[in-house]
């Protein structure tokens, strides 16, 4: 019998369709898998009687033919997002103890059409890091390992435990979320793919908040045609968000395969940055060699503030952050650390509730938002952001269908290895991939081969507002001619 | 705002004569079902934490949606304001911790308000008319409620008015007496009921006043200038800017320093003190809502609401003036209340404005105030009323039968003509039994007939003597003519 | 517009996180170093430019005024710290 835990979601949906297997036992090898693979950490929280439990409804309604687009398929959820009855934490200890009365749009959908709850995922606290590793419960572990090497290495952030459980075949798909690279980069570091949809594609109800204006919903998976049919359940217009798009949802599926002849792909010089890999650099090349030999026509363009956007991500994302967060303060759930009287309980409780990642975040976005400061950093940045995405509507003015960039600009890095680099020096994995969440575009990171090291690279499509469809047809391309990863799987 | 200052608003001080400058924000309960930015209930007097929902606890993921009425509700008070409606406005987040707050921030409109400048035409008792400055008003979020006297040492915090939508009305420093910012708030808040855009129901905190007061020589720039937070009634707006002022200028004539601050108004010891606790510096980090987009209406919009727009109090009191011929006191009293300038309309539908006008505010609204009652709960209803100023006109009955029958009226009920019939409580108009009358009273009292000649005051005695034998229903100008006929008199 | 260590607290107590002495000089470096970073932000002239209000051209929605929601005091309640007859308690305070 076939490992099912290495097949695809495609793969997956057929086989439980046939009858080949059943969903009880699809989503038993995936708790299998689980248990075997602790030492990823991947998961947070595992949630085999649910599970199971809706394994057992998604066979019955198989039996009667009465399938939904996911029905059986184990999914597995960032920690960010709200599951009624399930322990939501954002992976920190302020919210240790939390059991939402409530289940987030997004994973609301994906049990509306069938798919199965495995558990929660890893991720950084509060979506706020780029390696894992200011999760509560600890870094979650890369499945891939340098060539002879034994060193654990960051599966990336803040998706990383979703990143780390695809990639290990922990689930067949996950959720994650996007507020500067969150789903890209992780996905690169793990030979995986993610989709970070437009803003405003998926509802953001429910969902930790991280900084509003960037926050999306995606998925991770191990094709782009995964990627394309689960974020056709989890994307649509939710009158419970008021950024959510009132637009109908394409069938993603469809776009995988068509032709990408004709397609106009841009090269934007402002993303040779100094200190790019010459690995990276020609993966770069031969992505759009590829593209090329697809049909496509590739072009230089220029975003010309893109040098800025990490600067931006910067102010943006921890001003909206310090005030989202300030509603934990121990008073209507979560940990309380009591004090004196209610200044100190605050207080306390922030200060230990907080890691401090999170701490120096909401103290930033405190600072450039703190009268004298606002004009100086917040609205200057918020106009630059204008520019930004003002670059980006020049280019596709000029008839550009799509941009082609690395996802990251070094492969996955040892766990505790950047421990004593500077906060700065952290932020710089989210330099391809923040210009994309301060213009509210669609970015699709697809793997494109292996290192000199034997890690996986990535490879980033951003398109057009809404244009998904694209950044599955170009991303099918890529994988094509790239091939699929597989890592090897040493823990078990 | 250096206009002469009006003598009469003057104060006395020690060393000379004092104006007192006062502005005001008022915080007025947009009348809605469902609050701003989520759909738990308004109603007032839940039990604890019952109409709260996730949104409105600030749980981890909940996102705001604005409630259409309460747009419509805001733009509807700006026309009645005479302002200037924004078609664009942003929603900002204040942001301070505060455990009746539960997001850590109040989504209010700081940079870009829905209305603008504006203006409220106040007439005072005095007669005088002032026109006070509208700066602005914004929609926010009104706060929960903590409760201190349910445990020692410890505060419970209900949420159920976490959420309810609040526009904040600010005025310029255009006031400058506590009886003139009495009557801009009473108009204020006729103003909004007329409207419908909140009941100013003051008793339950929909409408308060956060009052700004400073003090200064007549002439001189603006002093500075504290704020008394969250008074809540009428009378207490006046005493605390009575208490307030006279406090400021004491301190100022003994050549001190008034330090700008925020103060509460205790109205059982009538002062003002600081709030040591809100005094820690403000630092409110406006910024955007990013979880809200700009707020945006067309003038379409606009002009829809205008068009359905009540006839508000300013245009209602002129029209009563040249339409009914009422002093302008008579008018300002009618349409001090939407329904009661109604219940007048009705009453003065095909009669007499004035006598119309004078039953409803002597008669009636004497006994509704006597009896605790409203014109929504009179016992008299306009038709009854108007039934028996008829009575009156027809000359079926006299003034002073009137006030019996508004009495049998108010507390049994019924058709007042018919009342009249049944009682016989008609007017005699029959002159022959009037001279029956007449020729009984001065054949029983020749002295009286001897001193009428000389004395025609006496005659009032006769016509009461007549009145009194014919049970008072006597028509009296009827009485009148038969008794000067008689007795010779011119 | 270098960050000082009173400012550290001022900031710190603003957004009601204690710090200690020890964090103080650290956050203080750290702050530093995130604001040089965006220093080079100076260099961009947006005189012209308006700020980004909404990130895709979208107009504000707004909902019908029907009660859909509350109700559930307990589910409010459920997760808090401490609470008693459906409030939330909290130390007491003072005006
Ligand atoms: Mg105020
Ligand atoms: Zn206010």
């Amino acid at each position: 019998m076939t490992d099912l835990t290495r097949i695809t979601v495609a793969q997956a949906r057929d086989g439980l369709k046939a009858r080949t297997f059943s969903a009880t036992e699809l989503t038993q090898a995936h708790l299998d898998a689980i248990e075997a693979a602790k030492s990823l950490n991947a998961y947070v929280l595992v949630t085999p009687e649910k599970a199971l439990e809706g394994a057992k409804a998604a066979d019955a309604r198989l039996a009667a033919g009465e399938a939904g687009p996911l029905e059986g398929i184990p999914i597995g959820v960032k920690d960010l997002f709200a599951t009624e009855g399930v322990r939501t934490t954002a992976c920190s200890r302020i919210l240790e103890n939390f059991v939402p009365s409530y289940e987030s749009t997004v994973t609301a959908n994906l049990w509306r059409d069938g798919a199965v709850h495995l558990g929660k995922l890893n991720n950084d606290e509060f979506a706020m890091g780029s390696a894992n590793e200011t999760s509560c419960f600890g870094p979650s572990v890369n499945p891939w390992r340098r060539t002879g090497s034994e060193v654990p290495l960051t599966s990336g952030g803040s998706s990383g435990g979703s990143s780390a459980a695809v990639a290990a075949g922990l689930c067949l798909g996950a959720t994650a979320t996007d507020t500067g690279g969150s789903i890209r980069q992780p996905a690169a570091f793990t030979g995986t793919v993610g989709i970070k949809p437009t803003y405003g594609r998926c509802s953001r109800w429910g969902t930790v908040a991280f900084a509003s204006s960037l926050d999306q919903a995606g998925v991770i998976t191990r094709t782009v045609r995964d990627s394309a049919i689960l974020l056709r359940s989890i994307a649509g217009f939710d009158p419970k968000d008021s950024t959510s798009a009132d637009r109908p949802v394409p069938d993603y599926e469809a776009a995988i395969g068509r032709s990408v002849k004709g397609l106009k792909i841009g090269i934007p010089k402002e993303y040779r940055v100094e200190g790019l890999s010459p690995e990276i650099d020609a993966l770069w090349q031969r992505g759009a060699d590829w593209l090329r030999d697809a049909g496509a026509e590739v072009v230089e363009v220029s975003l010309p503030h893109t040098s800025y956007a990490l600067a931006v991500y910067y102010i943006v994302a921890p001003a909206e952050a310090s005030s989202n967060l300030a509603r934990y303060d121990g008073v209507r759930y979560g940990v309380r650390v009591p004090g004196k009287d209610i200044a100190e309980l605050y207080e306390n409780t922030r200060a230990a509730g907080f890691g401090r990642e999170v701490k120096r975040r909401i103290l930033i976005g405190t600072y450039v938002l703190s009268a004298g400061y606002y004009d100086a950093y917040y609205v200057k940045a918020q106009k630059i952001r204008t520019l930004i995405r003002q670059d980006f509507e020049n280019v596709y003015a000029s008839g550009v269908d799509a941009i082609l960039t690395p996802a990251t600009p070094t492969p996955a890095f040892g766990i505790g290895e950047k421990a004593n680099a500077s906060p700065v020096e952290m932020y710089l994995n989210d330099v391809f991939t923040v210009t994309v969440n301060m213009a509210g575009l669609p970015g699709l990171a697809v793997p494109a081969g292996l290192g000199a090291e034997g890690l996986p690279l990535g490879l980033q499509l951003i398109g057009r507002p809404f244009d998904e469809e694209t950044l599955f047809a170009l991303g099918e391309a890529i994988e094509q001619a790239a091939g699929r990863l597989d890592a090897p799987r040493w823990w078990s | 705002m250096n206009a002469p200052a009006a003598t009469q608003n003057l104060i006395k001080g020690a060393t000379g004569d004092w104006e007192i400058v006062i502005g005001m924000e008022i915080h007025a309960q947009v009348s809605s079902q469902s609050k701003l930015f989520s759909g738990a209930s308004t109603a007032f007097g839940g039990a604890p934490n019952d109409h709260v929902s996730l949104v409105d606890a600030a749980f981890p993921g909940m996102l705001p949606v604005i409630n259409a009425e309460c747009v419509a509700q805001a733009v509807r008070t700006g026309l009645g304001l005479k302002a200037q409606i924004n078609l664009k406005s942003v929603f900002d987040r204040k942001n301070y911790f505060y455990p009746d707050l539960p997001q850590g921030y109040q989504i209010s409109q700081f940079k870009h308000p829905i209305v603008g400048e504006g203006e409220v035409i106040v007439d005072l008792l005095d007669g005088r008319r002032i026109v006070v400055g509208i700066e602005r008003l914004h929609l926010e979020q009104d706060a929960g409620k903590s409760v201190h006297d349910l445990s020692p040492g410890e505060s419970y915090v209900d949420l159920n008015r976490s959420g309810v939508a609040l526009m904040e009305i600010v005025s310029r420093p255009d006031l400058r007496s506590s009886e003139e910012a009495k009557a801009y708030v009473t108009k204020l808040r006729t103003i909004l009921r007329y409207l419908g855009t909140c009941d100013g129901d003051m008793d339950k905190g929909n409408l308060r006043a956060d009052v700004n007061v400073s003090v200064r020589r007549p002439g001189e720039p603006l002093g500075t200038r504290c704020e008394i937070k969250n008074v809540n009634s009428i009378r207490f707006i006046g005493q605390a800017i009575e208490y307030e002022a006279r406090r400021q200028i004491g301190i100022l004539e003994d050549g001190g320093a008034i330090d700008q601050e925020t103060r509460l108004y205790d109205a059982g010891k009538n002062e003002t003190r600081s709030m040591r606790s809100k005094e820690e510096a403000h630092d409110y980090r406006y910024f955007p809502d990013p979880d809200l987009l700009p707020l945006t209406f067309d003038q379409a919009f606009v002009d829809g609401l205008a068009a359905e727009l009540p006839e508000l109090p300013d245009a209602k009191k002129e029209r009563f003036i040249t339409q009914y011929g009422l002093s302008a006191y008579d008018a300002d009293v009618l349409v001090a209340e939407r329904d009661t300038a109604d219940f007048f309309e009705e009453v003065a539908r095909g009669r007499d404005g004035k006598a119309a006008a004078n039953w409803v505010i002597n008669e009636l609204f004497g006994r509704l105030n006597k009896e605790g009652h409203t014109v929504s709960t009179s016992p008299v209803s306009a038709a009854q009323l108007g039934g028996i100023i008829d009575l009156i006109g027809e000359k079926v009955i006299s003034g002073k039968i009137a006030k019996d029958l508004f009495e049998i009226v108010w507390s049994e009920g019924g058709d007042p003509r018919v009342l009249v019939e049944e009682r016989g409580l008609k007017q005699v108009t029959d002159t022959g039994a009037i001279e029956a009358a007449v020729d009984a009273i001065i054949a029983g009292n020749p002295d009286k007939v001897e001193q009428v000649k000389l004395k025609p005051t006496l005659l009032g005695w006769f016509v009461g003597q007549v009145m009194k034998s014919t049970g008072g229903k006597a028509n009296p100008q009827a009485v009148n003519d038969v008794l000067k006929a008689k007795l010779g008199i011119e | 517009m270098a960050v000082d260590e009173k400012t550290v607290r001022r900031i710190a107590h603003l957004a009601r996180i204690r710090v200690t002495d020890e964090e103080v000089p650290h956050l203080r470096n750290e702050l530093n170093a995130i604001l040089d970073f965006v220093a080079q932000l100076d260099e961009v002239d947006v005189s012209a430019v308006e700020p980004m209000t909404s990130v895709l051209p979208m107009e504000l929605r707004q909902r019908e005024d029907v009660v859909t929601d509350g109700g559930y005091a307990e589910r409010i309640v459920a997760n808090a710290p401490q609470s008693d007859d459906n409030y939330f308690v909290v130390p007491k305070v003072v005006e």
